[in-house]
């Protein structure tokens, strides 16, 4: 048998502490611990959206507020049982995230999180204003939850309650990011365009993370009103939303213990500075705000990644083994050598008055090498960009594999077998090169998010694994699968792609300059490799200017300049065109 | 609803967004040339008004002790920036504009405070001491990440509003204040009464919404400012210094704070937490401009004070509801009406 590993281990170790501590601690510390552990399981919401999908909110103590009075409301007003109460929270706020989020989510850059501060403190005051919610008084006489008979209203009950409903959030969490679905959302803050080219419905996957972040500050809510046993609007101001997003980023957004670490210490530290400050100053009803905003604003300047990772980086490295082999994922017939596979017809891009690209066409065969090749400016990334779908044609139509795909959006033309590299290296950075290889085949798997979260897609990510970990030694770089992506030199970068390019199992993979940046044997050994893919029957379109890499390895070339096909043709015959000489050139001598 | 009724209201209402127009002016300024949404920007709108309360009481603002310990604060971080890059002798320069430049004016109002004052006097050591909290405050707080993305930007922006509207509770206590209006006058329009003071609010309004529109399109200097917004390595080879753009920019903002402080501030009772609201609001009327345009910022914070003014008459317990719910669907059509942004959310935070 395997010995258990740190990180196998610490959630075991973490539980068993857990439930020793009412036999140690009584009293005011369990009443602590309880306040701990709701508020992180409403910050283990925000490292889900914050930490791994790249989206603020400040709303998260809103949410909190929908689940705590959702439940309220029913059990007290209603005389519903806390478990039904359970289930209304979570509706409650997985039902408004989900407005909220395809109403706002689009939104880029800050217009998001400050729609969130909005959308908060409208729920805020509509709370505080609604007769049927007490108004500002809130509701009280909340009745506890039930397990049988036996009523959970002890603060060691409380305890319990909370921190078995967190431990399950969490064990649930963790098993969602360790999965397909959790990888592709990891690899949102890389960017739309990487993740949709890989076949990732980013919208919707956003969307999924910010109901789940709801749905984690309903289960925070639910705690707080049978716990507490009463609910009043101050707690879901924005006020306490920052704390929130304070505690994620203070123990570190992007892992799951952060919220439990972060929590922690702003709940204690909270409750340590509401004795000390008010001996101190008068007034000091605000000033742990003022210390927490003053240590906020230091974390975000010094140590944005929060506590856990740097606690992490101390620990003892383990040697991890290259995964084991699993049976292989289905594969796509690859269509027979010389058959049409692309065709590009009067392709036209016009940005403003600009034309681009003006009126391109030309084939693509399977199981050729095609170099489309210009000086600067020529056309050729606005080509590669109608071509795999990341934008749409002025005019012109584009067939692949026998159907049109013209203006078809990139994940799409992705699930068509179309792999794709990107000129200015998209990697996830903080992830393997397992893992971003495993990204690129995102769309072989069929795993959701339930069985996730269940673990019931074991067989299948053995599978993935072992194809990454396949295509990482085609590539050559099978000898440290478990090396971060942004540790490695830039020349290997661009190999990866090419690997998370080939997981996907693509019939055409499209390289945008793969030579850029690269050292001389770097380019021999692409070369090399890119050779070794033909002979296995793939099609390859690279872009590209350095024309020495081009001219040994492609079977035909395409030459633009200015917008327009210049040339078409094997590459010596293109190397004589003179008109092909002169706009690399300048003119013949 | 009748139409005097509808008079009323909308009197009331452009009243009410005549305060909001100077907000959302500054927040439009300081976010065009830092990419900073100045969330604090109502708590120096309550401090103005505070202090000026406070000065006319005979009483020491906090708002000295405030400039001291920013002031010093920001010499620190200053002075450890410049010794980390081995520039020691740049010192003197820097204890000069942090340190004693800020200072002064809060000693003089140390001395000055208590003795018999004219007005102008008084409203002069409001200015005064208002004028540094902005570029002390963005000293410290913004510009060691002034290269980081918006959404960091945003977050310390949001931070920053609940330390210092904490400190306001602590120098000015939880009871609001109302000091003397600037002019003592009322006006009778056909059947409506309008107090001087409105007219004068809505006077600056216009005639800061005009000056800053001519100052950033036509003056070099504002130019160069937008610059840095755009582009700061760009505008750094162009000779234009980022950090002081930065520092200019929240001058400014801080100038328009005490403004609309004092004109605020004798129309409606601000205490130490009025900010935030007023703040958010008049950002809610800057996003409905469009967030670029001093003129679209001026329109948009009328429009949410008439919003506020009608929804008030209807059940005025549901007016902010109604006010910060209306953003949600400004920013879904905005989003639906601009072009979609690039590609550009790599690593956010």
């Amino acid at each position: 048998m395997r010995r258990l590993t740190v990180g196998q281990c610490a959630p075991l170790v973490f539980a068993g502490v857990m439930a020793l501590m009412p036999l140690v601690l009584r009293g005011y510390p369990i009443t602590l611990l309880s306040y701990v552990g709701m508020a992180a399981t409403a910050a283990l919401g925000l490292v889900l959206l914050t930490g791994v999908g790249g989206l603020t909110s400040f709303g998260q103590a809103a949410f909190v507020g929908v689940g705590a009075y959702a439940t309220a409301w029913l059990t007290t007003a209603e005389g519903l049982s806390p478990w039904l109460g359970l289930l209304a929270a979570l509706a409650a706020t997985g039902a408004l995230a989900w407005l909220l989020g395809m109403a706002t989510l689009r939104l880029g850059g800050h217009l998001l999180p400050l729609s969130t501060i909005a959308w908060g403190l409208a729920l805020f005051f509509l709370f505080g204003n609604l007769d049927a919610l007490g108004r500002h008084n809130g509701l009280s006489d909340i009745p506890p939850a039930y397990l049988g008979s036996f009523p959970l209203r002890s603060a060691n009950a409380g305890f319990y309650l909370i921190w078995v409903s967190l431990g399950l959030a969490m064990l649930a969490c963790a098993n969602l990011l360790d999965s397909r679905q959790g990888r592709a959302i990891r690899s949102l803050r890389g960017g739309s365009a990487m993740a949709e080219s890989l076949g990732i419905p980013t919208f919707r996957l956003r969307l999924a993370v910010f109901v789940l972040a709801g749905m984690l500050a309903g289960l925070s809510g639910w705690q707080v009103a049978h716990v507490q046993r009463y609910v009043s609007p101050t707690a879901f101001d924005v006020g306490p939303g920052i704390e929130y997003l304070f505690m994620a980023m203070l123990g570190g957004a992007g892992h799951i213990f952060g919220a439990v670490v972060g929590a922690g210490l702003v709940t204690i530290a909270r409750d340590e500075l509401q004795d000390i400050l008010p001996k101190l100053v008068a007034n000091s009803g605000q000033l742990e705000a003022v210390v927490f905003g003053a240590l906020f604003i230091v974390v975000l300047q010094r140590a944005r990644g929060g506590l856990v990772p740097v606690v992490l980086r101390r620990l003892p490295s383990r040697v991890l083994s290259p995964p084991p082999d699993a049976p292989p994922l289905p594969r796509r017939t690859q269509p027979a050598a010389g058959t049409m596979l692309l065709a590009a017809q009067g392709l036209v891009k016009r940005f403003g008055g600009l034309a681009a690209v003006n009126d391109v066409s030309f084939d693509l065969r399977a199981g050729e090498i095609l170099g489309l090749i210009g000086p600067n400016g020529a056309g050729k990334s606005t080509t590669f960009n109608l071509l795999t779908g990341a934008a749409a044609p002025t005019a012109g139509r584009i067939r692949f594999m026998g159907a049109d795909i013209t203006a078809e959006p990139a994940r799409r033309i992705a699930g068509r077998g179309l792999a794709r590299t990107f000129q200015h290296v998209r990697l996830r950075p903080t992830m393997s090169l397992l893992e971003n290889t495993m990204l690129g085949a995102h769309l072989r798997g069929r795993a959701g998010m339930l069985r996730a979260v269940l673990r019931m897609d074991r067989a299948e990510e053995r599978q993935l694994r072992a194809e990454a970990m396949r295509q990482l030694r085609r590539v050559g770089l099978g000898d440290m699968p478990h090396e971060l992506a942004g540790n490695l030199p830039l020349g290997r970068q661009r190999v990866l792609e090419v690997a998370r390019a080939l997981a996907a199992d693509p019939v055409l993979i499209v390289l945008d300059e793969p030579a850029a940046g690269l050292r001389r044997p770097e380019k021999l050994a692409l070369a090399e490799l890119l050779r070794a893919l033909r002979a296995e029957g793939l099609t390859i379109l690279l872009v590209e200017h350095d024309m020495e890499f081009v001219m040994g390895l492609v079977d035909r070339i395409v030459v633009m300049d200015f917008g327009v096909k210049l040339a078409e043709g094997a590459p010596a015959d293109v190397r004589a065109d003179a008109r092909v000489q002169e706009a690399y050139l300048g003119g013949v001598a | 609803m009748s139409l005097d009724l509808a008079l009323l209201l909308a009197q009331d209402g452009i009243a009410n967004g005549a305060i909001y127009v100077l907000v959302a002016l500054g927040i439009v300024l300081v976010f065009l040339v830092t990419r900073i949404i100045f969330v604090p920007f109502g708590d120096l709108v309550a401090y103005g008004a505070l202090t000026l309360a406070a000065i006319q009481a005979g009483e020491r603002p906090g708002t000295i002790w405030l400039v001291l310990m920013l002031a010093a604060l920001a010499f620190l971080v200053e002075a450890v920036s410049l010794l980390g890059r081995g520039a020691a002798h740049r010192l003197p320069r820097a204890a000069l504009v942090w340190l004693a430049l800020p200072a002064l004016p809060a000693l003089v109002a140390w001395a000055l405070v208590g003795r018999a004052l004219p007005d102008a006097a008084q409203w002069a050591l409001t200015v005064a001491l208002i004028l540094p909290l902005g570029p002390l405050l963005y000293r410290i707080a913004f510009r060691p990440i002034a290269d980081a993305p918006v959404l960091v930007l945003l977050i310390v922006s949001v931070v920053l509003h609940f330390a210092i509207s904490g400190m306001a509770l602590v120098f000015f206590g939880p009871e609001g204040a109302r000091p003397r209006p600037l002019i003592n006058a009322m006006f009778e329009i056909g059947d409506m009464v309008v107090s001087a003071q409105t007219l004068l609010m809505l006077a600056c309004s216009a005639l800061a919404a005009a000056g800053l529109w001519l100052f950033f399109e036509r003056s070099l200097t504002g130019r160069a400012l937008r610059a840095t917004a755009v582009n700061r390595v760009g505008a750094r080879l162009m000779g234009i210094r980022p950090g002081v753009s930065g520092g200019t920019a929240f001058m400014l903002a801080s100038a328009l704070a005490v403004l609309s402080g004092l004109l605020i501030g004798p129309v409606t009772t601000l205490s130490y937490d009025s900010g935030f609201v007023i703040g958010l609001k008049s950002f809610v009327g800057a996003i409905i401009g469009g967030l670029v345009s001093y003129p679209g910022a001026a329109l948009g914070a009328l429009f949410v004070g008439l919003l506020e003014s009608f929804t008030a008459f209807y059940d005025s317990s549901f007016k902010e509801v109604v006010v910060f719910a209306i953003l949600v669907p400004v920013l879904v059509l905005r989003s639906l009406v601009t072009a979609k942004p690039a590609d550009d959310e790599e690593e956010e935070l």
